[in-house]
């Protein structure tokens, strides 16, 4: 794959980690985190947590979408798919992602029509090819997502369908970060997800560093980018000058994607919503225009949705906040498997217990 | 979710495109990379092509990471 070997190059890795080491050493203890889910898959794939120094920690984020939804959008999904003549389209990851009583997988298995798509626009499609169905997407996810969803529902409008819809559950990623910068983790740096950033920029980070005084760099996702966008806000916080930096320049501008900001802009506008074991953020996520409504399943599905229920006994909502780790919760590996998963985090394979789980040396260990 | 990579732009028809990655071809939409032409990389997350992967970039990264350090103890 194109630029992949070369950001896998053991000698570069093995020069980073020795650059890392002597730029931690005599700092502080020092937490970093990583938004993204994409990266947190990475950092388990690669091992890149034991090659770092000891004074140095870094906490997995919010950053995976299926993780922070919240129940009551997988029981208002669900709920859809009951409806004989709507035809749900979802990304794979949340076909078994538990409601309150049931699982898109279970439903299907129960008869309902829910259709694994890689794209909003084979949804469209597939809207298009039958015009006797409702085909309801569930739209979930950042602003890496969003802009072709928002791609989505311009191409059912220009193609004149009157039955597709998009179930919006999209959030948006600096707006939680605040959050967290504010709250009671204490993070010293923040790795910006690459690919979000790809749309958005590096410029709506930068009151991070201006105004809580943390650490940033955007990287890419193979090992060696990971390291350098560590080692850069290793080297911005013992100069003491917090700032954005790049590591991911190849493919992240600082202006992000103005066309795929304006087709989010068209389309969307920002409202307050709650993240799965979080609560809610304002303004952290997105909502259909009204000048789009007839594409908005919230406002012409109407169906019956059972009241939600959170499950108990799982640490998600603090391991999302980077405040505990998997391996701080008693469920971890013992209970809560990715064959058996109770909490949102292990659910998704993005999801921090899961990664975890996967990579890890035997639980207990 | 947010895995998006990088493919060879093999053909290009207004906003849609087919691009080949690992042996397989795929149609995707190049709405977001107006300028994108046939023979380029585009990073492609759901069907969309979201940037363009700029090679001199790629390549100035790869010079940072022989870089040594000048940290005084």
């Amino acid at each position: 794959m194109k630029y992949q070997t070369e950001f896998r190059d053991r000698s570069a890795v093995r020069h980073l980690v020795e650059r890392i080491r002597h730029t931690a050493d005599g700092m502080d203890e020092v937490k970093l985190m990583e938004v993204c889910g994409s990266h947190t898959m990475a950092i388990c794939r690669f091992g890149i947590r034991q090659l770092l120094p000891p004074n140095l920690t870094l906490l997995s984020g919010p950053g995976c979408p299926v993780c922070v939804t919240e129940g009551a959008y997988l029981d208002t999904a669900i709920a859809m798919a009951r409806l004989p003549d709507v035809v749900i389209a979802t990304f794979g990851d949340l076909m078994r992602v538990p409601g309150s009583s049931s699982s898109l997988e279970r439903e299907k298995a129960a008869g309902a029509t829910v259709d694994v798509v890689f794209s909003p626009l084979q949804a469209v499609d597939g809207a298009q090819k039958s015009p006797g169905k409702r085909v309801v997407f569930l739209g979930i996810g950042f602003e890496t997502t969003i802009p072709g969803v928002a791609l989505a529902i311009k191409e059912a409008a220009t193609r004149g369908l009157t039955n597709f819809f998009v179930l919006c559950g999209h959030k948006v990623i600096p707006t939680p970060l605040a959050a967290l910068a504010t709250g009671a983790t204490r993070i010293n740096g923040f790795i910006l997800p690459g690919h979000v950033s790809t749309i958005i920029g590096t410029r709506p980070y930068e009151f991070l560093a201006s105004e809580h005084g943390i650490a940033c760099a955007v990287a890419g996702f193979e090992p060696a980018d990971i390291l350098q966008a560590t080692l850069m806000l290793l080297q911005q916080l013992r100069s003491g000058t917090p700032r954005v930096q790049n590591e991911y320049t190849r493919v992240v501008r600082p202006e992000g994607n103005p066309g795929a900001l304006a087709a989010i802009d068209e389309v969307f506008e920002q409202t307050d919503v709650v993240w799965r074991g979080i609560g809610v953020i304002p303004d952290s996520g997105l909502m259909i225009r009204e000048s789009f409504a007839a594409f908005d399943a919230k406002r012409r599905i109407a169906c019956d949705v059972e009241p939600t229920i959170e499950k108990a006994g799982c640490i998600c909502g603090e391991i999302l906040q980077g405040l505990k780790t998997p391996r701080d919760c008693p469920l971890f590996g013992k209970a809560c498997t990715p064959v058996n998963p109770i909490g949102a985090c292990m659910v998704s394979s993005e999801g921090s217990c899961a990664a975890n789980y996967k990579y890890m040396e035997a639980p207990g260990e | 979710m947010c895995l998006a990579v990088p493919m060879k732009i093999e053909t290009k028809d207004g906003s849609a495109g087919v691009v080949s990655y690992a042996g397989g071809r795929y149609d995707v939409r190049l709405d977001f990379v107006p300028d994108a032409k046939a023979g380029d990389y585009v990073i492609v997350h759901t069907g969309v092509a979201i940037n363009k992967l700029d090679e001199d970039e790629a390549l100035e990264t790869l010079k940072l990471f022989e870089e040594i350090d000048e940290i005084s103890d």
